[in-house]
């Protein structure tokens, strides 16, 4: 993709993700495995991110959002596609030197209740990613570092020495945070950070994201499928759907042009909580389900629930291009 | 309109190893013939216990209906024998659950599981009630409904699934339907699916519904009655439109506050509630709410304020008086979303 020449507010290019595809086998047999499909996961997504903004990433269950996050963390390896951090080729690292580059990108999970495990005190937990990088010498730098790192997501130092269960949901999604923080990353991947909490909760989880990037300097891949969220915590957002990047803009151009008829549909079922707004709102209706990635439909994949949906749709795929600033979409009315 | 279902200081509670757990302390509310009535809260607060124990449905031991009266058509519920209750159950009164995949057996088809109702209560043929299963599944828009029946749960997606859920809970043409966060688990354009299908569905056939969410945005598009509990207790109770322009608890008034609002100009920074949500195993002799409140005076240390009328259509629980506070203050009101 031809990345806009300067990014937001002129800040560098941190990673570059170029025809990202996840396939994953499908086998039958129990002795002689052979593969008879693929589950087409991520299928050639493309999106560049610069220093110190937050890419939201919407898009509906199963559409492939964590398996990007993940692709690109490489804790699965791309079945194509590259990932540039850094101005190195992530697909093509290996080794030490890929366990060097990891140091530098981390993963926040949805679940905070199983993410964590239950038998290590939080001081384990929250240094063990020092330990797997060799980083603290002594146990007395390591014991420092984890105080300061409970400090920082706003959790009591004198925790260190107690377990998960003792925690609630949002002091529990802290220690993920604080985990992640350890080897000082620039880059994190948050899948769904804030989808297991309460409503009352989790505005402090977002709250202390947004301060932690602001004093750390962070870059945020954003994955989840609360909108409004997103648009909170968003510089830019990409919209996802079965596989593939369907538009991708800066927040407020998003939401005030959606370009898309899944953003349109996405955006009018976003529930407002305001019954005299809620009341006289028109709401795009989806028909029909969400096709199965390992068969996608011929065509756009979105096609086969398009409410306006043309001929040419179901037999090309539209391309992913730049209409102006930055704003990308792949469909057919605009081509 | 006239009233299909009353609660009277319903109080239930389990008996554990670590103590009493107070889940629903002595709650009281109506619910009226073809009214949607909301009930909101956050996790643990006794939404789902609540209404499971309108319909005895929750495990005893070691959960114990300790008091209250449940008055539907001229009939104490608990007071009912087992027998009586069953014939009420899946019948006059439905329910929805949490997880569909829970909820339906993954070994019996979709087909037999609806028609085994209707031929349970309604006395229906085994021809008579494949043809009403076809016409349930169709109303709830499952594409080739007739070709579906003979399906395994497994082989339908999650928002197909609650579907089917809400076609058996609608089999019976119950007067009272009960879904505990129907679509909690669902993306927002199959969870504005079925929305539309239940409100359209109430129109058609009349039935009262209530209808537990976390979702305040859900809530506004469908309820025109909202309870909003916390920690087992009910704090506030309105009319839909009084609860969001005007709310009268501090607990409510975070709720509306701490959440992203797509329709107004994008927030600084999001007011959370702070603190940790309450401990059930205390029964507390002050305000569930005041460890977390902004606005707490001594007196919400001393009592538990009683939910009383604080105007037309709307009681809260609350000693301090916040009426004057604005539920949107720091907001441009500039895009409103499309
Ligand atoms: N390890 C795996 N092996 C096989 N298929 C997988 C694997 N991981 C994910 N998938 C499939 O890939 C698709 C995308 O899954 P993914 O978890 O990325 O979706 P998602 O967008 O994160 O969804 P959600 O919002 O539910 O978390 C799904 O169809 C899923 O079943
Ligand atoms: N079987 C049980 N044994 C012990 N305690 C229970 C049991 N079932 C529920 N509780 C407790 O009762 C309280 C109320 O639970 P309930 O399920 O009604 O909450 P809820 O408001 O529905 O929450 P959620 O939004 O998470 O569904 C909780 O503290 C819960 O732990
Ligand atoms: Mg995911
Ligand atoms: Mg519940």
């Amino acid at each position: 993709m031809s990345a806009a020449t300067n990014g937001v507010n002129g800040k560098g290019k941190l990673l570059e993700v170029n025809d990202l595809k996840m396939h994953f086998p499908i086998t039958k047999g129990i002795v002689f495995q052979r593969q008879v499909g693929a589950i087409k996961a991520v299928d050639g997504v493309s999106f560049d991110l610069y220093s110190g903004e937050t890419l939201g990433l919407v898009g509906e269950s199963g559409c492939g959002k964590s398996t990007t996050g993940r692709a690109i963390l490489q804790l699965y390896r791309p079945t194509d596609g590259q990932v540039v951090f850094e101005g190195k080729d992530l697909v093509q690292t290996k080794g030490e030197e890929l366990r060097r580059m990891r140091r530098r990108m981390q993963m926040i999970f949805q679940d905070p209740y199983a993410s964590l495990n239950p038998r290590m005190t939080v001081g384990s937990i929250v240094g063990e990613p020092l330990d797997v990088h060799g980083i603290g010498s002594s146990r007395k730098e390591r014991q420092e570092r984890v105080q300061e790192l409970l400090k920082i997501v706003g959790l009591n130092p004198y925790f260190v020495n107690r377990y998960p269960h003792e925690f609630s949901g949002g002091q529990r999604q802290r220690i993920g945070v604080a985990r992640a923080l350890a080897v000082n990353p620039s880059f994190i991947v948050a899948d769904e950070p804030i989808s297991a909490l309460d409503v009352s909760i989790q505005a402090q989880v977002i709250n202390l994201m947004e301060d932690l990037q602001e004093e750390l300097g962070l870059t945020y891949l954003f994955i989840a499928h609360d909108l409004s969220v997103v648009r909170h915590i968003s510089d830019r957002i990409a919209v996802m759907y079965l596989g593939k990047i369907v538009e991708l803009a800066d927040r407020d151009e998003l939401y005030r042009n959606p370009m898309h008829p899944y953003t349109q549909a996405l955006l009018s079922a976003v529930p407002i909580p305001d019954p005299k707004i809620e009341n006289q709102r028109k709401r795009i209706i989806l028909e029909g389900d969400v096709p199965s990635p390992a068969n996608p439909p011929k065509g756009c994949n979105f096609c086969t629930r398009c409410p306006r949906v043309m001929d040419i749709c179901r037999e090309q795929e539209p391309t992913f291009k730049d209409y102006g600033d930055g704003h990308y979409a792949a469909c057919f009315l605009h081509e | 309109m006239p009233k299909l279902l009353e609660v009277k200081n319903l109080k239930t509670q389990f008996f554990t190893q670590d103590g009493v757990v107070h889940a629903v302390n002595g709650i009281s509310y109506i619910v009226n013939e073809g009214e949607t009535v909301a009930i909101v809260g956050e996790s643990g607060s006794g939404k789902s216990v609540g209404v499971m124990s309108l319909i005895r449905l929750i495990p005893q031991p070691p959960g114990k209906i300790v008091d209250g009266e449940v008055w539907f058509d001229g009939q104490d519920l608990l007071k009912l024998s087992e027998d009586e209750l069953r014939r009420v159950r899946g019948n006059r009164i439905a329910m929805i659950f949490q997880d569909p995949m829970t909820s339906l057996n993954p070994v019996l088809t979709i087909g037999r599981q609806i028609t085994e109702a209707l031929e349970l209560h309604l006395n229906m043929s085994r021809e008579q009630s494949r043809k009403r299963a076809v016409e349930l599944l169709e109303l709830v828009g499952i594409p080739g409904a007739a070709s579906r029946l003979d399906d395994y749960p497994h082989q339908f997606s999650g928002g197909m699934r609650q579907r089917v859920m809400i076609a058996m809970g609608l089999s019976c043409n119950p007067q009272l339907l009960i879904a505990d966060e129907p679509t909690t688990a669902l993306d927002v354009t199959i969870q504005a699916q079925i929305v539309d299908l239940v409100n359209r569905l109430k129109d058609e056939l009349g039935m009262a519904i209530i209808w537990i969410t976390h979702d305040l945005g859900v809530v506004a598009g469908m309820a025109q009655r909202v309870i909003v509990m916390y920690s087992g207790f009910i704090v506030e109770e309105a009319h839909v439109d009084e609860i969001y322009a005007q709310p009268r608890h501090p607990y409510t008034l975070g709720l509306l506050r701490s959440i992203p609002r797509l329709d107004l100009g994008r927030q600084k920074r999001l007011v959370p509630i702070e603190g940790l949500p309450p401990d059930l195993l205390e029964a507390p002799s002050h305000c569930p709410f005041a460890p977390r409140c902004s606005f707490a005076v001594d007196k919400c240390w001393e009592a538990n304020p009683p939910l009383e009328p604080v105007g037309p259509n709307h009681k809260a629980a609350c000693w301090v008086d916040i009426s004057g506070v604005k539920v949107i203050a720091d907001v441009k009101e500039t895009e409103v979303a499309a």
